[in-house]
């Protein structure tokens, strides 16, 4: 079973990689990968009540989100997204965790708001308007291929043009050994059921057993290895070079996704 | 939508492990909440409480999921023959065939919160015996049932907070519809945590006293616990008059705020209004509304308004809350199972504890039991960060 969809616009952030022209010529090899710790932009696009309430994980979903939104010309309060990241704001989490453990237990009303896996989400549409349908996925290391799905089938089945973003943020140290997360990186991408002037690149997703594509450079490897948003690099590696390939992206343990791209 | 069957569903909640005896607590509009004795939790509040999850045993191979969300997962699993009913569909169908799709909001984070109580007192290090994958990650509940039931397809959690296990319909239905699967295991699953009962505690949102949705005097939720589980299929050619079908979702965002719901309510409006749509439905094919009814002041409020404002005032309809307490990420697919029920009995469950009906609100809330043919009912879940979600479902014959 094939789906498919045009890529309208692409957003990157993460270690080394600030955007996605940028991540572009790192991943095409005209440009070093020079790991660096990711730079995060206060969103503008939040009233300065609420932007003072967002953590790193919204930052990061709506820096990406705005830039894949804006390189495709989309007006966002007309486009339904998907959101997908392996855990919600690692600090918020470990700090409702610590004051759970004390024995006063006074949890912070706006830290308990923003603890839902579904924050980035709701800050978008609150920054956008957009009273869009929003789909929050967690796939735990297979949440950019479940978020990949979702957005597909809204595509393909009720034939609309969709907003994808995965992304991942790390957790604080005690969690962190646990969830060893290095940094934040996103990726966020326009899917349309059409060709359009903004069109990068036809997708054409199946399911597969073979096993999947890794990056030659040892560093970006590493990444696509420890970020699970990061687990797009062979896909954006293809959207980059800008030629017709095919990779194969990891997902659960019975199976993989194979991505066919035809740029336009 | 094409619309799809609901071959097979489960409900456990403090009124009761499986269909019988959750149906029987509605027919004698009893509920389950009792005042907070949870764990270590201090707190003036009544709660939904499945008695026996800590004694709920996971197989000796899954261990590694052990916690409290997945031991109520497991109880739900085995109740009304659904895991057997899983088995045979994945013989028919393939493993690849069959997704999963789970609603939660906080997963198994109580193995967390628990640990944070165990560090090491010079590294402050969480114990070695604790395990971040299968246990908190949102995910673990739904990677747990796919291991359980040996399934292979495409599978994920939606976290949406309360709308979490509404949602997940609608992604059953595209993946149905798109071609990848034949059958959804679809529901939610979210069990008592310390996070949920001290973070609404910290909102003022949680009532001293079991929660009294449209109540003139409702004063907070109730949190409870549910495991509630459908096996989403095709619509075959020869069905069952008697059958349940998925006949639309609707789905929306409020744009408005992450903890308060619009004051209009036109986030759920536009939520019902996309249902009614989908399913090609009017307003008056509905005869039931199951409310997201939490019972604070301004959920209420905002989903009378629009409720009313897209139904009228005629419209039975009610919240299960007073009976089962706010199951939060599992509320979407418990409601959706309540549904079921009061269609295939003809039953529309009143609201229990509410008292007296706020005045200001003109929904047609219903407090008593009725008996009347329910052909089609319309189930609401909203939850924070302004996300809505709309199911209808409806009898087939």
């Amino acid at each position: 079973m094939r789906l498919s969809a045009y890529i309208g616009g692409i957003g990157v952030l993460g270690p080394g990689l600030h955007s996605w022209p940028h991540a572009a010529a790192v991943l095409s090899g005209l440009e070093p990968y020079l790991a660096a710790p990711t730079v995060l932009p206060a969103p503008a696009m939040l009233p300065p009540a609420e932007r003072r309430r967002t953590g790193r994980v919204v930052k990061l979903a709506l820096a990406v989100a705005l830039e894949a939104t804006a390189s495709a010309d989309a007006d966002p309060t007309l486009l339904p997204s998907v959101f997908s990241s392996s855990g919600s704001d690692g600090h918020i989490c470990h700090e409702i965790c610590q004051a759970l453990a004390l024995s006063t237990r006074e949890v912070s009303p706006t830290r308990f708001s923003n603890s839902v896996h579904n924050v980035a989400a709701g800050y978008w549409s609150i920054a956008t308007g957009s009273m869009t349908e929003s789909n929050v996925l967690c796939a735990f290391d297979a949440s950019f291929i479940a978020g990949l799905l979702e957005a597909l089938t809204q595509v393909a089945v009720d034939r609309h043009s969709v907003l994808l973003v995965a992304y991942d943020s790390e957790y604080p140290a005690p969690l962190h050994a646990k969830r060893p997360i290095p940094d934040a990186l996103g990726v966020a991408m326009v899917l349309t059921p059409e060709h359009s002037a903004t069109s990068i690149a036809r997708i054409d997703l199946t399911l597969t057993d073979e096993t999947c594509d890794s990056m030659s450079d040892l560093q970006l490897e590493a990444l696509r290895g420890a970020i699970p948003a990061a687990r797009s690099l062979p896909l954006l590696r293809l959207l980059a070079i800008g030629a017709a390939g095919r990779a194969v992206l990891d997902y659960l343990d019975v199976s993989r996704a194979a991505v066919q791209i035809e740029p336009c | 939508m094409k619309p799809l069957l609901l071959a097979e569903f489960t409900a456990t909640s403090c009124i009761g492990r499986g269909v019988a005896p959750t149906l029987s607590a509605l027919v004698e509009q009893r509920s389950g909440l009792e005042r907070c004795e949870f764990e270590t939790v201090k707190i003036d509040t009544h709660i939904g409480e499945v008695p026996g999850v800590d004694a709920q045993p996971l197989p000796k191979d899954l261990q590694i999921f052990n916690c409290r969300n997945n031991r109520l997962a497991e109880l739900g699993v085995q109740q009304d023959g659904f895991f057997d009913a899983v088995q045979a569909a994945a013989a028919r169908w393939g493993r690849r065939r069959v997704g999963v799709f789970i609603g939660t909001s906080t997963a198994g984070i109580m193995q967390t919160e628990l640990a944070y109580r165990a560090r090491d007192a010079v590294s402050g290090a969480l114990p070695p015996s604790f395990v971040y994958g299968t246990t908190h990650n949102s995910f673990s509940v739904a990677d747990y049932l796919r291991q359980r039931c040996r399934l292979e397809g495409p599978a994920m959690v939606v976290s949406s907070a309360c709308a979490s296990s509404a949602k997940v319909f609608g992604s059953a239905r595209r993946m149905i519809e798109a071609g990848l699967i034949d059958a959804a295991l679809v529901g939610g699953t979210d069990s008592l945590c310390l996070t949920t009962l001290y973070g609404f505690h910290s909102l003022q949102l949680s009532s001293p006293a079991p929660c009294r949705p449209f109540d003139a005097a409702r004063d907070g939720i109730s949190i409870g616990e549910a495991a509630a589980f459908v096996l989403l299929t095709r619509v075959p050619e020869n069905l069952d008059p008697g059958a349940v079908l998925l006949y639309g979702v609707g789905e929306s965002s409020d744009a408005y705020h992450m903890s308060a719901p619009h004051p209009e309510g036109l986030g759920a409006k536009r939520a019902m209004q996309a249902a009614l749509t989908s399913a090609s439905m009017e307003p008056g094919d509905i005869d039931y509304i199951n409310l997201h009814g939490t019972g604070t002041p301004s959920n209420d409020r905002s989903e009378s308004q629009a409720v009313t404002s897209i139904f009228g005032p005629t419209t039975p309809c009610s919240s299960t809350k007073g009976a089962t307490g706010h199951t939060l990420g599992a509320s979407g697919a418990l409601e959706a199972v309540i549904s079921v029920l009061a269609i295939q009995n003809g039953l529309m469950p009143g609201g229990v504890h509410t008292t007296r009906i706020d005045p200001n609100l003109t929904a047609h809330y219903i407090k008593e039991n009725r008996r009347a043919p329910v052909l089609r009912v319309l189930s609401n879940s909203f939850g924070f960060g302004g996300t809505n979600c709309s199911l209808i479902l409806g009898r087939a014959g």
